[in-house]
């Protein structure tokens, strides 16, 4: 497999890339159709009590700390769901002191109020955790590795939580096993220069869990490394455009069912040319500072990462339609969760 | 001379539950870029089985709803797409009962999204519930012979197989057990899932399938309301071969004896 995923990324020949971006499209379209989900994050705090050298929220920052409230988190969902979105992610730092389940539950209580599908992007939690979660509303969860090389995992995650590589790695496991439904993992696409021992390692978990938690919806994202106001990353490397192609189409080869999300991260022109490829679902309209839908001015929000696709949910459905596909928005009836 | 299918063979209405159709094609209603290419589709094709998930059903109007799209007429067949279990199947049926869906329901347990293959065991038990409640019941599941027999005594109104894979346009993959569902079964047989293109749909039929369930072939084709009228007249030429008692397929000629002929030789 990492002579496959290595091939690819150094093929040069844009012939062969046009041909592995038809089978991607093929694919997408045969298990997919011409669809794309649409979701919005929102995220509830940004305390945290680890120590990730490349992130906006990490505790040595000295930024405005704030969770919200249960009358914000009312006025910051009902804004995102007269937008249109009926799936939200709600993401925390990695506090367990501050956001303990207790609190997660509280939001996901009010978050019942707006939304079918609640998925949670917060710090890894035990499986009896997962289970009260699963039992409350949660339908998902988001967990990336960031990085499957452990000596440049070590390198950049400090201290807190976050440190424990191998209690991260295992979360996918403990999710499916309380019932979750969806379970997106991925890497920071650059973190680790090497690229391909990355997607590598990925791509082996992943297939750990398929075939061991059958029944979970799997996703997967390729966050780029992007600077935080302004600032570049000692140590990562940069994907151009080609090499994020590249590993959009591949992806999509290896996994033909298995869904692959495009956050705001990723600018307008590139969001808009890659949705033939593969992608399956996309962010829209997202704010990611804590209170940056409808508390904070612009001026004083401390975003996590800097969006660069900034156009609303209203324009993104209407580029969609003009490019043949169907935003579904609805994808979801809440139905009782369960523990198995 | 003008000769109509009447006069050549007479046919009789595909009964499901309570209700009797003339057309034996169903279409599902996932995977289009849009929902006026789902109603072109449905015009053109005449069917009158459209299933449709629950989950993509937008009853409190937030965008458009995919049941405007369905003219009066066509029967709605909810299906339980999403359902990892019996419990989240029956659990979903309700609820596009309440929701004023009606009382048809596809069964789809799938708890494996890799090959997105059904769960027989768990469809049987939701079939069994969900029959007791008054539901019409299509249960989807693998071709399997005792899985069938058990539909049918929990009270299924038909079995659906799949002929092969969700997604993958491969045809009728399964055919020989297919077979064997339609030669020992009851209730009508339909052809789900893998239907890639008008002559499956057409093999399903000769081989004496009820009848006949596509979407993703038709949803993605260039033309999706073409696609749908020709997989309507593949099934009507299909269900016209069978009902001719189209001949066997025969491997050697046959005009003499060349084993039991000597018995009249004298």
């Amino acid at each position: 497999m990492l002579n496959e995923i290595q091939k690819t990324l150094s093929n040069n020949s844009p012939e062969e890339l046009e041909q592995l971006a038809a089978r991607a499209k093929t694919l997408k379209e045969q298990f997919f159709g011409r669809t794309i989900s649409l979701y919005a994050p929102l995220y509830l705090s940004n305390f945290c009590s680890s120590e990730c050298t490349y992130c906006g929220f990490k505790s040595k920052n000295r930024i405005k700390r704030f969770k919200l409230t249960d009358e914000q988190m009312h006025q910051e969902m009902k804004y995102i769901a007269d937008e249109g979105i009926e799936n939200i992610l709600l993401l925390t730092g990695e506090s367990y002191k501050v956001t303990p389940v207790s609190y997660l539950k509280e939001a996901v209580s009010v978050a019942r109020n707006y939304f079918p599908s609640i998925s949670l992007e917060v710090h890894p939690m035990h499986e009896n955790e997962y289970k009260e979660l699963f039992e409350s509303g949660v339908d998902g969860i988001t967990v990336y590795q960031e990085t499957y090389d452990r000596t440049r995992y070590k390198e950049v995650h400090l201290s807190g939580t976050k440190a424990d590589y191998d209690f991260r790695y295992h979360t996918p496991e403990r999710a499916a096993r309380a019932g979750l439904r969806h379970i997106s993992m991925g890497i920071l696409l650059g973190l680790s220069p090497n690229i391909a021992e990355d997607l590598n390692e990925l791509y082996a978990h992943l297939r750990f869990m398929e075939k061991n938690y059958p029944g979970v919806e799997y996703s997967l994202s390729f966050p780029r490394f992007k600077p935080i106001k302004g600032e570049v990353f000692e140590g990562s490397a940069v994907v151009d455009d080609i090499t994020f192609v590249k590993i959009i189409c591949l992806t999509r080869t290896l996994f033909p069912r298995v869904g692959i999300n495009l956050s705001t991260r990723e600018p307008e022109a590139i969001r808009n040319n890659i949705l033939e490829l593969g992608i399956t679902r996309m962010s829209a309209g997202s704010n990611t500072s804590v209170g940056g839908y409808t508390l904070l001015d612009q001026e004083d929000q401390a975003p996590q990462f800097d969006i660069a696709d900034k156009r609303p949910m209203k324009k993104i459905v209407e580029m969609l339609k003009i490019k043949n596909f169907d935003p579904v928005l609805t994808d979801w009836r809440r139905i009782k969760n369960e523990y198995a | 001379m003008n000769i109509t299918t009447q006069q050549t063979i007479q046919d009789t209405p595909l009964v499901i539950g309570d209700k009797t159709f003339a057309n034996r094609f169903m279409l599902g209603t996932g995977k289009f870029k849009n929902k006026a290419d789902v109603a072109a589709s449905i015009e053109a094709s005449g069917t009158e089985i459209v299933t449709v998930a629950l989950r993509r059903i937008d009853i409190e109007h937030h965008e458009e709803n995919i049941l405007e799209y369905i003219p009066q007429g066509v029967t709605l067949l909810t299906n339980t797409s999403g359902a990892r279990n019996a419990r989240e199947a029956v659990r979903i049926a309700r609820l596009a009962r309440e929701a004023g869906c009606g009382n048809w329901v596809k069964i789809e347990v799938i708890n494996d999204s890799k090959y997105l293959l059904p769960d027989n065991e768990e469809t049987i038990k939701a079939t069994e519930i969900l029959v007791k409640e008054g539901f019409v019941v299509l249960p989807y599941v693998s071709p399997d012979l005792y899985v069938a027999r058990a539909l049918v005594k929990a009270g299924a109104a038909t079995v659906m197989p799949l002929g092969s894979m969700i997604g993958t346009n491969k045809g009728i993959k399964t055919k020989e057990l297919i077979q064997v569902l339609i030669n020992e079964v009851d209730i009508p047989i339909v052809v789900d899932a893998g239907i890639g293109a008008p002559s499956h749909a057409a093999e399903a039929m000769e081989m004496g399938a009820d009848a006949v369930l596509a979407n993703t072939a038709v949803a993605t084709a260039g033309n999706p309301a073409a696609l749908a009228h020709a997989f309507s007249l593949a099934v009507k030429a299909g269900r016209l071969g069978y009902l001719s008692n189209l001949p066997h397929q025969k491997d050697i000629a046959s005009a003499s004896s060349p084993l039991t002929g000597f018995l009249y030789d004298s």
